[in-house]
């Protein structure tokens, strides 16, 4: 059998519905992938037990002549956060070490009804908190292009699975660049879709006015083909709608697009990185495309402090529900008063997850609301006119995804501003709701470097139209994986 | 010292009118189930689950803002109140808030009544949490505490009144009357055990405000009310300072203590709420609404007044209470002598009824329908009985809900006006009783002993106004 991993995902449906190969001997080829390679990866928590019997029953109702949906037989994996019914949800965290979830989140649902194969759950900061996923109860998912690096985060197994061709694709969440730092990283495409484009609905909340979930693949098409099963309003999550007609995205090469390119934000980045960026711009412009070089004015420079003002208020309410009284992990409340049987149970969140809790709750307190909340809502709602404006002159807006190479694990774990700050481009796509995917641009020492695309709200077409490009013309060298 | 009394109102109540609760499709019926029945992930707050919010919910909290006269917002949002508590299931409670802005759905209200106002400050949405129970009624002495979220995610709609009450027994009658507003509108049956509920805030001269909780019933409201004034003044005469605090209604004592729990001290860290979109209230939605009002109290009184002719303050007592208004109008259309009637209900039946204001139904223990006062009054009206025997039927069909006819029948109760009939009985007594006529020739007093004796021999049915001359008339005869 010849390696079924390098496919695509139309090429994957297409040779299981054509039997050229079968669902289960492709998705044993992944479980066997898994078993060589994540012992040091460390991208799965759980292991989806009936994910063969899954497609044997799609090989069946082949044989039968039946009809298959659109992911026919294509491996997924999802990100530890999203509820699964049956199939242990712990956002690695100790709080939910245990917790098996009742009910499929609607993303999952949409995955299945597809027919796509859930291949397991994957690795993340607790609680989604955290740009490198080292901040796991699990253990820090490595990159596998070096594995002494960090994968990125928060949704470092889910960008690491996909490179690592541990399956074919997968979802992620994306609440400050979640999604698009791992996917830079790790040299996959990840996109962030609009705000309530995707249905949150089994999402564990950390601050739900900024997260999304999206899809993470391998090249553009693989992401296109996902957001089409999961994309679109859902009666179990208010904010998804009415966003008008639900979405039917297509891949193909822009035609003239209009490309700026944030200036500062990519002359401040590493020079490597700087300079990977700058030949993109060259790529666009070299295709036809209307480029320029844009200063904002602007409150980008706040986004940052808005950013971590907001996610951290939010999740230090999000968060509150963990007390162990309905569900959790095993400790017994005998002989506590409640108010200290909640203190106990809740010193069992990781360092950055109290951090986090500790200044939300900070910032919401009623005597600093106006100084901060209100302050960075304030921003957030400058940060929206701005970019409005922007996008009625241009297309997609481009930057690095990171200003920073992969760093190795455990070398910024010490300082945590160091580590916020390297979200510093990835933000703003979240206060602002609107769509950012990160494609991969290049290599510098053998450590990759991705390309961010940010276009205006429900503007998930255009950013493909410009991804699809981008890949197209510059042929990314096939890396070559241990 | 003046010693000027400020009381305001916060009162809850449960939107028992919706089938389903505030943020998601669980009955919002939730009593008389199985502990942890009525429940699904979002009202039990599982990880990822989102709140729905019930727009019905939204149009009844509309309602009773439009019945008290506030201002509607062109949009409302929700937020959460973060606090650790083991009957919230999230930890925080949705709910609406207005410090940062306006988000209730009716502020700057009122309500007249009688020569007042009360300002209504905000009505406003929430969720009602779990309950918490305790299998000994001394908490302290539970080794363990059971939980039932069957109630958590239920609608309640909170009004908030400014502190414009000086006397408990208003606060009292201004209760039943949003009681009243509730139950016409149809979004809350008041009768239902916790449906309706009501903490206060008391102060006086200007002096800290002090909250009362945990109070059962609009009764030992005002009476918790009334000893909270008589504790503060006695303490202001001896120089004692008021702290600001919650203080619990002990039911059993008739005291208030001040709470355990340091309610005043919390910061609820008020976020709004992101997974609720702002709701938008256009013209025509508020148009449609007002369109579909059902008849509030104040309509329906002014309607009594004009079309039964009945007194101010009859036509107030009814309505008032919503089950009385029915019950007189389910009567008259049995006999229409609608004044006769709303005599019967005012003076006499509500005399059988206990009001204590705990939501339970005024006719909680009475059996008696409304055709039957009709069939009182109309037998009284034709004269078939005296109005004396009419009370006494009255009192024994509330209990056991039978027919006013029959039971005149059976007792042979029909008045007695026959002349003949009540000068045999007069013949009888004179004979029996000489000593008490002797008594009555001297003392015109003594003459109702013999009236007695004579409505004992008749069953209490001799007409007594007859039977009284008839007397006097034997009396003078036998001199």
């Amino acid at each position: 059998m010849s390696n079924l991993l390098n496919l695509t995902v139309p090429q994957i449906v297409t040779g299981i519905k054509n039997m050229d190969f079968s669902a289960e001997e492709y998705v044993s080829q992944v479980l066997a992938k898994i078993r060589k390679v994540d012992l040091e990866i460390n991208a799965y928590i759980t292991l989806n037990e009936r994910a063969l019997e899954a497609a044997a029953s799609i090989d069946k109702r082949i044989r039968m002549g039946e009809n298959v949906g659109s992911l026919a037989g294509v491996s997924v994996g999802i990100k530890d956060n999203i509820c699964t019914k049956g199939l242990k949800t712990t956002c690695a965290s100790k709080m939910l070490e245990d917790y098996v979830p009742p009910y499929d989140a609607t993303v999952v649902e949409r995955l299945k009804n597809n027919d796509a194969i859930l291949i397991g759950k994957l690795n993340l900061d607790e609680f989604a908190m955290g740009s490198t996923t080292e901040y796991s109860v699990f253990g820090p998912t490595h990159n596998p292009w070096n594995i002494e690096y960090v994968a990125g985060g928060s949704s470092g197994g889910s960008a690491a699975s996909v490179a690592a061709l541990e399956c074919a694709v997968s979802l992620g969440s994306d609440t400050g660049g979640s999604i698009r730092c791992p996917a830079s990283f790790c040299s996959v495409v990840g996109l962030k879709p609009t705000y309530g484009r995707v249905s949150r609905f089994g999402l564990v909340s950390y601050a739900n006015s900024l997260e999304q979930i999206g899809p993470i693949g391998k090249n553009v098409s693989d992401v296109v083909m996902v957001m089409n099963a999961i994309a679109g309003s859902d009666e179990k999550d208010h904010t998804t709608g009415p966003l008008g007609a639900e979405p039917k995205y297509s891949l193909k090469s822009g035609q003239n697009l209009r490309v700026g390119l944030i200036k500062k934000v990519t002359e401040e980045a590493d020079p490597d990185v700087s300079k990977c960026i700058y030949d993109a711009m060259e790529l666009f412009a070299n295709s036809g495309c209307k480029c320029e070089e844009i200063s904002l004015a602007s409150s980008l420079q706040y986004a940052l402090s808005s950013y971590y003002t907001i996610a951290m208020a939010e999740a230090s309410s999000n968060l509150s529900r963990y007390d162990n009284v309905r569900y959790g992990f095993d400790m017994s409340p005998d002989g506590y008063e409640w108010n200290t049987y909640f203190m106990k149970v809740r010193s069992n969140f990781g360092e950055e997850v109290k951090r986090r809790i500790i200044v939300g709750s900070y910032v919401l307190s009623s005597a600093y609301y106006g100084k901060y909340y209100l302050k960075a809502q304030k921003v957030r709602s400058m940060l929206i006119e701005e970019f409005k404006l922007l996008f009625k002159k241009f297309d997609v807006l481009v930057s690095p995804t990171m200003p920073i190479l992969p760093f190795k694990i455990g070398e910024k774990i010490s300082d945590p501003l160091k580590i916020y700050q390297i979200d510093v481009n990835t933000v703003v796509a979240n206060l602002t709701g609107m769509p950012a995917i990160s494609v991969p641009a290049g290599f510098s020492n053998g450590l990759p470097i991705g390309l961010q695309l940010m276009a205006d709200i429900l503007q998930e077409q255009k950013l493909f139209d410009a991804a699809a490009l981008f890949e197209e013309k510059l042929h990314p060298p096939a890396g070559s994986l241990k | 010292m003046s010693n000027a009394i400020k009381i305001g109102l916060e009162i809850h109540c449960q939107l028992t009118g919706l089938q389903s609760k505030l943020f998601c499709s669980c009955s919002a019926d939730y009593r008389g189930k199985l502990p942890n029945e009525n429940i699904c992930p979002i009202c039990y707050g599982l990880p990822g689950t989102l709140p729905l919010l019930n727009q019905k919910a939204v149009e009844f909290a509309g309602m009773i803002s439009i019945a008290l006269d506030c201002l509607i917002p062109a949009q409302t949002m929700f937020y959460r109140k973060n606090y650790f508590y083991l009957d919230l299931p999230k930890n925080f409670q949705l709910t609406q808030y207005d410090t940062y802005g306006k988000s209730s759905i009716g502020s700057g209200g009122k309500l007249y009544y009688g020569s007042k106002t009360i300002r209504i400050r905000r009505v406003q949405l929430e969720e009602d949490p779990g309950r918490l129970i305790y299998e000994e009624g001394n908490t302290q002495a539970n080794l363990y505490t059971l939980i039932d979220y069957n109630r958590s995610g239920v609608a309640l709609v909170e009004i908030v009144t400014e502190p414009d009450f000086e006397d408990p027994k208003d606060a009292r009658t201004f209760l039943n009357k949003i009681g009243s507003i509730v139950e016409h509108l149809g979004v809350c049956d008041t009768k239902l055990e916790g449906a309706i509920r009501c903490d206060a805030n008391i102060s006086i001269d200007e002096g800290k405000r002090v909250e009362i909780k945990n109070v059962g019933s609009f009764r030992e409201l005002e009476r918790a009310l009334s000893y909270e004034i008589t504790r503060q003044k006695s303490m202001s005469l001896r120089s004692i300072e008021i702290k600001g605090e919650t203080r619990h209604w002990d039911d059993s004592r008739k005291v208030t203590k001040k709470s355990r729990t340091k309610e005043e001290e919390q910061d609820y860290r008020y976020l709004p709420e992101a997974d609720i979109p702002t709701v938008i209230f256009e013209r025509e939605f508020l148009l449609s609404l007002k369109a579909k009002m059902p008849e509030l109290p104040y309509d329906r009184k002014t309607r009594f007044i004009s079309s039964y002719q009945l007194s101010e303050q009859v036509a107030q007592v009814l309505i008032d209470k919503k089950e009385l208004a029915d019950f007189f109008e389910s009567a008259i259309k049995v006999y229409s002598s609608a004044k006769e009637i709303a005599n019967w209900i005012v003076n006499d039946l509500m005399w059988h009824m206990d009001d204590a204001g705990d939501g339970r139904s005024l006719f909680a223990n009475l059996k008696i329908e409304p055709n039957h006062i009709a069939k009182l009054a109309k037998m009284v009206d034709q004269n078939i009985i005296s109005r004396n025997t009419a009370k006494t039927i009255l009192s024994q069909i509330i209990r056991t809900g039978e027919d006013p006819s029959n039971v005149a029948e059976k007792n042979k109760v029909s008045k007695i006006d026959d002349k003949i009939v009540i000068s045999t009985a007069i013949e009888r007594v004179f004979d029996s009783e000489k000593t008490a006529v002797d008594d009555a020739k001297m003392n015109p007093n003594a003459t109702n002993y013999l009236l007695g004796k004579v409505m004992q021999l008749t069953g209490g049915r001799a007409d007594p106004g007859i039977a009284s001359q008839l007397i006097k008339k034997r009396l003078n005869q036998s001199e």
